[in-house]
């Protein structure tokens, strides 16, 4: 397959990369490409799709308000999920590095575990914790005297919130984790011998070092919240709409494949924007420092 | 290092009976021996796991999650190792534009490749076919497997096969003999992430599947939609078995941090 | 008056005893090394001196003040550590400026104590540096400064040059003994390297699994280790095994062909270690065989076979010729120049 005399070969590459090289651009590229081109195209109750080249579904976007609110809620919910995960996830991540060796690990499987059981599963959880005003999570809530009347949680954003941010926990804790891990074992010891007490070291020494893993923990659970499907389906249900769930409608429901291709690509081109703008925002923050 | 005082402890304790809840009371739930959604407080039964044995759609449907998730991680191996094999050996114009391709269905939100898969296959006239789920699986499990290989590929020592070419394999077999035994354990964790990848997908699938080639997931999001019953509470705590199983494995075998993390050395 | 004193301190991880017994009085000013090989106790010591770990027994008293009872931020030592354990979001002034500011030094005398301590160990100029962006000797540099400023009452170094490459390693060896020559605070060193040990120190702290073999100066350590294992670790030596008849007068030590008069205090079998440069070529003594001879410039270096095993001799280069692989010798060394310990004998 490859052998070390080829490294001389510049063509040895592309040989290898090929296969995967064409299934990409015939399978991924393409379909990409054929569904940007399908926001431009005219649909009717009866006509059908009709493969011309028109504005009209951008123009229902940009001017119809409910798809302002509703672009608007798509990115509320990721930005408070992704609070959340962070508020949460980062401090997890610190108290799990300072476990020793066998709970570390056990605690790493129960906690990073989750991320590759089934959404659909546990999303279902929250259903059944949420559960109408007598669910689970409202009589613990009550009972512990949090709160005094019940939370709706069902088809609500705080319900699409507290599951999203289950679901997207694992990444946090995984980004915080890994910049951990590269903090010297010794760090804290040095900052203590200098005269730090506790509160000033987590601040002064180990905040300022886990940030960049806490700033890319954030870009992936963000992303990833905006765009997630099962979640929002399941726990906002036919109502509470975000992007996803309306690009299925739209697709599955009103058969107004045009319009849900233009929802898609907006909310595509705007991730990647968010995504490639904030890594470049971070690595220049962090040059200087983390090379 | 300093140990974690009691409040971090508590903070702790909290944080891991929120993140294993919502799958542990999926799993009671299934238990149940009453007919609707409760607690098994009155002793466990296992009549909503036999009740699944009438509902041969959650079964045709697992069949096909299975079968999916198995053959979509192996083609994907099939494209990927060879890739991976590049990208970790030579230095080449496009090398990174390449690399970048490879990991961009990581990027694109799901829903998005569901509907583009749904354009394209739909064009193509083989939409909602056993074979467009393939082709749509291959694409998304590809960087997991792509991932895996690479860390493998990398941390490989190349002396190793310098020194088998110099005693002569060449070809195929350096790469069956030498190559290939060097990046295994990463090319199986690539496939196992990539079938639970597989195996775990709604979003795109849910655009892509047409009655027969449902996948369980679909099946149950769509069961879900209608009404949640202790039924599905039994079908998702399978669900759970299936994967913690193969999680213990992928964990004995290679260490989770470093799976999920995508990075690390071969595991040798 | 021991400045600093370990009162029989111990610690045990479990079962396991990793320092035992440890007991040292160290004087104002002065150099201490904590010499041996990885996993004997000194760094467990060490960090018990610092705080990051509580001893299991004994106690540790600073100016007769119980240290152990201080918490470790507020012991006021300063430490370098393997790996410097430099704050990486940090210039090397903020990394310096990071003690006086947790004992709330007002900025200007802070600015000029921060700036006084980089220039002492050569890095004006080097106060807007990020410590990824410096080399291995100066984050090393940056460290020591970092421990410095605070005017520690000890200066405790944590196998400091062991990540420098050998040329470095050799200045900063140098520079660090002048530094603390001009300051004068109390330095413990931790280092498995007896080169190191031996240009550094007043006195060297020999151990080996978690217990002391000797405490010395480095020459005293070096000629006349007091046991087997610290003539072993501290550079090469040759040991022969002799006999101390007391029956004729004077008393006779001999093994082999050679014999001189025996130590006091001994009979029976011994064990008699020679450091190969205090042995010679002469007419009479232990017969041996050269086996092989290596060049290594400014000497020579013997493999010989003698009557009582192998043995290594070291001679000046001085330009005179020298025996040949396969002559026989003999060897000879002056009674002064050897330690004599009883032998037990299996």
């Amino acid at each position: 397959m490859s052998t070390v005399a080829e490294e001389r070969n510049a063509r040895a590459p592309w040989a290898l990369t090929a296969p995967a090289l064409i299934l990409f651009v015939g399978v991924l590229l393409i379909p990409l490409a054929m569904t940007v081109m399908l926001s431009f195209h005219d649909w009717g109750q009866y006509k059908g799709i009709e493969p011309v080249f028109i504005l009209k579904n951008w123009k229902e976007i940009a001017t119809d308000p409910y798809y302002a609110e509703m672009f608007w809620r798509t990115f509320r919910i990721a930005i408070l999920t992704t609070l959340l995960t962070a508020l949460f996830g980062a401090p997890e991540a610190y108290i799990l590095n300072r476990m020793s060796g066998r709970w570390k690990s056990i605690f790493l499987l129960v906690i990073l575990g989750p991320l590759l059981i089934s959404v659909v599963a546990r999303t279902l959880g929250w259903a059944l914790l949420f559960g109408g005003n007598n669910g689970l999570v409202n009589k613990l809530l009550m009972s512990l005297g949090v709160i005094r009347s019940p939370i709706p949680f069902m088809f609500t954003e705080t319900g699409m919130v507290v599951a999203l941010a289950h679901v997207m926990m694992p990444f946090m804790v995984l980004s915080v984790w890994a910049a951990l891990q590269r903090l010297d074992p010794q760090i804290e010891n040095a900052a203590m011998s200098l005269g730090a007490g506790s509160i000033t070291i987590i601040r002064r020494i180990i905040m300022p070092q886990i940030m960049p893993g806490v700033l890319s923990g954030a870009i992936i659970v963000f992303s990833l919240s905006a765009s997630a499907f099962a979640t929002p389906a399941i726990i906002g249900g036919r109502r509470l709409k975000v992007a996803a769930t309306l690009a299925y409608d739209e697709f599955l429901n009103t058969l107004n494949w045009p319009l849900g291709a233009a929802v898609a690509t907006l909310l595509l081109v705007a991730l990647v924007l968010i995504v490639i703008g904030s890594n470049a925002l971070i690595e220049r923050r962090y040059a200087e420092v983390f090379r | 290092m300093r140990r974690n005082g009691p409040l971090a402890l508590i903070f702790h304790t909290i944080f891991v009976i929120v993140m294993v809840a919502p799958i542990v009371v999926v799993c009671l739930v299934a238990f149940t021996p009453e007919g609707f959604l409760s607690l098994p407080t009155n002793g466990f039964s296992l009549r909503w796991f036999r009740a699944i044995g009438n509902y041969p759609e959650f079964i045709h449907a697992f069949w096909v999650s299975l079968g999916l998730g198995a053959l979509s991680s192996f083609v994907a191996l099939l494209f990927a190792v060879p890739a991976a094999l590049a990208i970790a050996r030579y230095r080449f114009r496009g090398r990174d534009a390449l690399a970048a391709l490879f990991l961009s269905p990581l990027m694109i939100p799901h829903v998005v490749l569901g509907i583009a898969f749904l354009r394209f296959f739909t064009s193509a006239g083989f939409g909602g076919s056993f074979a467009a789920l393939i082709i749509a699986h291959v694409i998304i499990v590809f960087p997991f497997a792509l991932r895996l290989t690479l860390a493998a590929a990398t941390g490989m020592d190349r002396t190793v096969e310098m020194a088998a070419v110099s005693l002569g394999a060449g070809g195929w077999t350096l790469f069956r003999r030498v190559t290939l035994p060097l990046i295994l354990p990463g090319v199986i964790s690539g496939w196992a992430l990539a079938f639970i990848q597989s195996f775990d997908d709604l979003t795109m699938t849910v655009f892509l599947a047409a009655p027969g080639t449902e996948t369980l997931p679909v099946r149950m999001f769509l069961y879900i939609q209608d009404n949640i019953d202790p039924l599905v509470t039994s079908v998702s705590a399978c669900v759970i078995a299936v994967t913690m199983t193969a999680l213990i494995l992928l964990d004995r075998f290679y260490g989770l941090d470093r799976v999920l993390a995508g990075k690390g050395d071969t595991g040798r | 008056m021991a400045f600093l004193e370990l009162d029989r301190v111990a610690k045990q991880f479990g079962a396991q005893t990793v320092v035992d017994d440890f007991s040292l009085a160290v004087r104002k000013g002065e150099f201490i090394s904590f010499l041996g090989p990885s996993g004997c106790g000194k760094t467990t010591t060490l960090q018990m001196i610092a705080g990051f770990l509580d001893p299991t027994r004994g106690a540790i008293r600073l100016e007769d003040k119980d240290l152990i009872a201080i918490h470790p931020a507020k012991r006021g030592l300063g430490i370098v550590f393997q790996s410097y354990a430099l704050f990486p979001h940090m210039t090397a002034a903020e990394n310096v400026a990071f003690g006086l500011e947790m004992r709330n030094v007002p900025r200007t005398e802070r600015a000029e104590r921060v700036r006084a301590a980089l220039a002492m160990v050569g890095l004006a100029g080097y106060e807007d540096r990020h410590p990824r962006r410096m080399s291995g000797g100066q984050q090393q540099r940056v460290a020591l400064a970092r421990a410095l400023v605070i005017q520690p009452s000890v200066l405790l170094l944590d196998e400091p040059l062991s990540n420098l490459d050998a040329k470095l390693r050799e200045e900063m060896q140098i520079e660090l003994r002048q530094i603390q020559r001009t300051i004068g605070t109390t330095t413990i060193l931790v280092t498995h390297d007896q080169n190191e040990a031996m240009s550094l120190s007043d006195r060297i702290v020999v151990m080996s699994q978690g217990k002391i073999e000797q405490i010395g100066s480095p020459q005293d350590t070096y000629e006349r280790p007091a046991s087997a294992f610290v003539s072993q670790f501290l550079g090469k030596t040759n040991d022969f095994a002799g006999t101390i008849d007391r029956t004729g007068t004077p008393a006779q030590l001999t093994a082999g062909s050679w014999s001189g008069p025996a130590p006091a205090g001994l009979n029976g079998p011994v064990t008699m270690s020679i450091r190969p440069e205090r042995i010679g070529f002469g007419d009479a003594g232990l017969s041996a065989r050269i086996v092989t001879r290596i060049f290594q410039g400014n000497h020579w270096l013997f493999q010989c076979e003698s009557e009582c095993g192998s043995a290594i001799v070291i001679r000046q280069n001085d330009g005179k010729p020298q025996p040949v692989e396969g002559e026989a010798v003999r060897l000879t060394w002056r009674p002064e120049d050897m330690s004599v310990r009883a032998r037990t004998v299996a």
